[in-house]
């Protein structure tokens, strides 16, 4: 793979939700560690997969790179420049280059509005991408370029299904131009048959627009599948990151291995024949995570150390990062 | 004679916009001690028929207009309400997939779990309260005397789906049908869940007739799937056959169209066009308007079932061609 040069740089990022109690005289009685302490690079034209279970902190950090919700600390840098720092047109130039696609087509789709003014809306508030004379007429390119009838610009989305519903979140996500898309589980909503469509939709725009990619999702086939890169999250921690091949083939942190061998293979002929880890009880709450090194709790390999120290994310036993003491190469795939 | 037996099962839902004919002539069996897993897409039919079965669906809109549903050679849906709840109660049970939603939030765990027991087995409330721990431990819900006490909410998701499993082991039964049980669950839990499922079914001898649409999740536990499309069983085979060599498009579709864990893809096959709408299924085979195979008389005559060999069936014009590939 060429290098590319880093379009996003995430450093320490930090979210904390405060836990209060009472109503008039609020006191805050604990911290949700949503996100807690998350780095890496999206490089220009690349995907980062971000996987993990319900509860690791990766849809909030997909709120948070928006700026939907303001970090506890940390910093991103865009091109350069620090997105949590940014205010007024500054601001505002950043969201048309980062935009989102979420996971429910039909909650994320306002439904008295029709599929034209959804899509053409952001040209509203950033009016100087599309003047207002050629508005419908770019409206109609996008649906096309997803795969829609342009004719359909006047219907509601309670007209269009699931799948196309998805189509019309990535038309709005793609109208301003943007260099970034994070797109929080855009395909979990749907049919086999149907997500197969949009995943193959979104790799044929990132190719066409150069677009990079934050994919988050929860269905590590999907994500192997799009993903040039993968970061594996647990209680708000990375707790592997490298490519694809590295973090499928040779994964070396515990939970990550947990993880891929917990995963139903579609072949009823390795029935019984694959190294299955089993891992026992429930994530832990993210109000009090357990100290040391979050996973200890599930993990077959914890020692004393684990529940000191906490474990850096660097490279270890192979040749990419992994925040475990007894991080060690093992095949589950 | 099966232990479950579906046969020509048809139901259509009664709306406003017209009738939706759900379920089109449904037939599928089950053994004792075997796991039949029906598996489809959002709309297939595969949750109406198992609810069909269990005596559970809507009337109106649902209505069953022709079939029948044998319980050990029995006509489940000839009987009287009062001798069919009965048989029900004890030979058929049912796992949900939204345990938030199937348990009730005001009742503890435990009297949900003991009720039916005081109820059928007219067992003393100290006694339901024994065996509603026993039922608790057997799905190892850890320091299961404790949570017995416990209302649903206080439950974790997986713990919640392992109390439903409870709850519908109560009363022995026969046969347990589980409608997408892990689909709301993370994939480490899931995994959890499922291998104790597998075990239960294999120490109580159960049929099981396991609903999904994970392709995965069935080549893990399956021993005969049946493959559903617009209200049809389109094809039926053991796990292996089915996988190995598919006899119908929609079945061969559905299986490329699957990301997969141990390879990087490319392009990824997809099915062209929507699943029908229910209102207007198209004629002859319902899957003609997105088949690559299409023929004339695939728009025309609706398909029979064309036996391709040990059990193996398929609802195609031209099986025989797709099992060569």
């Amino acid at each position: 793979m060429a290098e590319f040069d880093s379009i996003l740089e995430v450093r320490d990022l930090v979210k904390h939700f405060p836990v209060t109690r009472g109503v008039l005289f609020k006191s805050t009685i604990g911290q949700v560690r949503a996100v807690d302490g998350v780095s890496f690079d999206l490089k220009r034209g690349e995907t980062l997969g971000v996987v993990g279970e319900s509860g690791c902190g990766k849809s909030t950090l997909a709120q948070v790179l928006m700026r939907l919700e303001p970090p506890t600390s940390g910093s991103a840098l865009f091109e350069g420049e620090d997105i949590f720092k940014m205010k007024g047109g500054a601001l505002r130039r950043l969201r048309r280059n980062i935009q989102i696609v979420l996971q429910d087509p039909y909650t994320s789709l306002n439904p008295r509005m029709t599929v034209g003014d959804i899509i053409g809306e952001p040209f509203e508030i950033h009016p100087e991408v599309a003047p207002k004379g050629s508005r419908a007429a770019k409206v109609r390119e996008l649906l096309d370029v997803v795969g829609l009838n342009p004719e359909h610009i006047n219907r509601y989305p309670h007209q269009f299904s699931g799948g196309q519903r998805q189509r019309i979140g990535i038309a709005r996500a793609l109208a301003l131009r943007p260099k970034v898309i994070v797109c929080d589980e855009p395909v979990s909503a749907l049919d086999v048959s149907i997500q197969a469509q949009v995943m193959n939709l979104l790799g044929d725009l990132q190719t066409e627009f150069g677009l990079s990619y934050v994919f988050i999702a929860h269905d590590l086939s999907v994500v192997r599948h799009l993903s040039d890169r993968v970061a594996v999250m647990y209680l708000g921690k990375i707790v592997e990151i490298g490519t694809e091949e590295q973090i499928y083939e040779h994964p070396t942190h515990p939970y990550t291995q947990a993880l891929l061998s917990a995963v139903p293979v579609p072949d009823p002929t390795q029935r019984g024949r694959r190294d299955v880890i089993r891992l026992t009880g429930d994530v832990p709450s993210p109000i009090n995570p357990p100290s040391g090194c979050r996973f200890r709790t599930r993990c077959w390999k914890a020692q004393d150390i684990c529940a000191t120290e906490v474990p850096e994310l660097v490279v270890r036993a192979a040749d990419h990062p992994s925040a475990c003491h007894f991080a060690e190469e093992r095949a589950v795939v | 004679m099966a232990l479950l037996e579906v046969e020509d099962l048809h139901v259509e839902f009664r709306t406003r916009d017209g009738v939706a004919r759900v379920l089109n002539g449904v037939s599928y069996h089950v053994d004792a001690g075997e796991t039949l897993a029906v598996l489809g897409e959002s709309g297939s039919g595969k949750s109406v028929t198992a609810q069909a079965v269990m005596g559970i669906l809507d009337t109106p809109p649902a209505f069953v207009t022709h079939g029948e549903v044998r319980f050990k050679d029995e006509d489940l849906l000839k009987m009287s309400d009062e001798k069919r709840r009965e048989t029900r109660a004890s030979g058929i049970a049912m796992v949900f997939q939204d345990a938030l939603s199937a348990l009730n939030p005001v009742f503890t765990v435990g009297f949900q779990i003991e009720e039916q027991l005081r109820v059928r087995r007219g067992m003393s409330k100290a006694d339901a309260r024994k065996r509603a721990i026993e039922l608790l431990d057997q799905v190892k819900i850890p320091n299961a005397a404790q949570r017995v006490r416990e209302y649903p909410h206080q439950f974790s998701g997986g713990m919640r789906q392992r109390a439903m499993i409870a709850m519908s082991l109560a009363l022995d039964p026969e046969v347990l049908i589980a409608d997408e049980p892990t689909t709301a669950l993370d994939v480490t839990v899931q995994a959890q869940i499922m291998d104790l499922l597998a075990e239960l079914q294999r120490e109580r001898k159960m049929a099981m007739i396991l609903i999904t649409h994970d392709l995965g999740v069935v080549a893990e536990v399956a021993d005969r799937i049946a493959v559903m499309y617009a209200g049809r069983i389109v094809e039926q085979a053991d796990a292996v056959t089915l996988f190995r060599t598919p006899g119908h498009p929609y079945t061969a579709a559905l299986m490329d169209s699957m990301p997969r864990l141990d390879q990087k893809g490319t392009e990824l096959n997809t099915i062209k066009g929507l699943p029908p709408n229910l209102l207007k299924i198209p004629s002859g085979c319902p899957f003609h308007p997105r088949c690559p195979r299409r023929q004339d008389i695939c728009s025309v005559d609706v398909p029979r079932q064309h036996n391709l060999g040990l059990g193996h069936v398929s609802a195609c014009h031209f099986a025989e061609e797709v099992v060569g590939g």
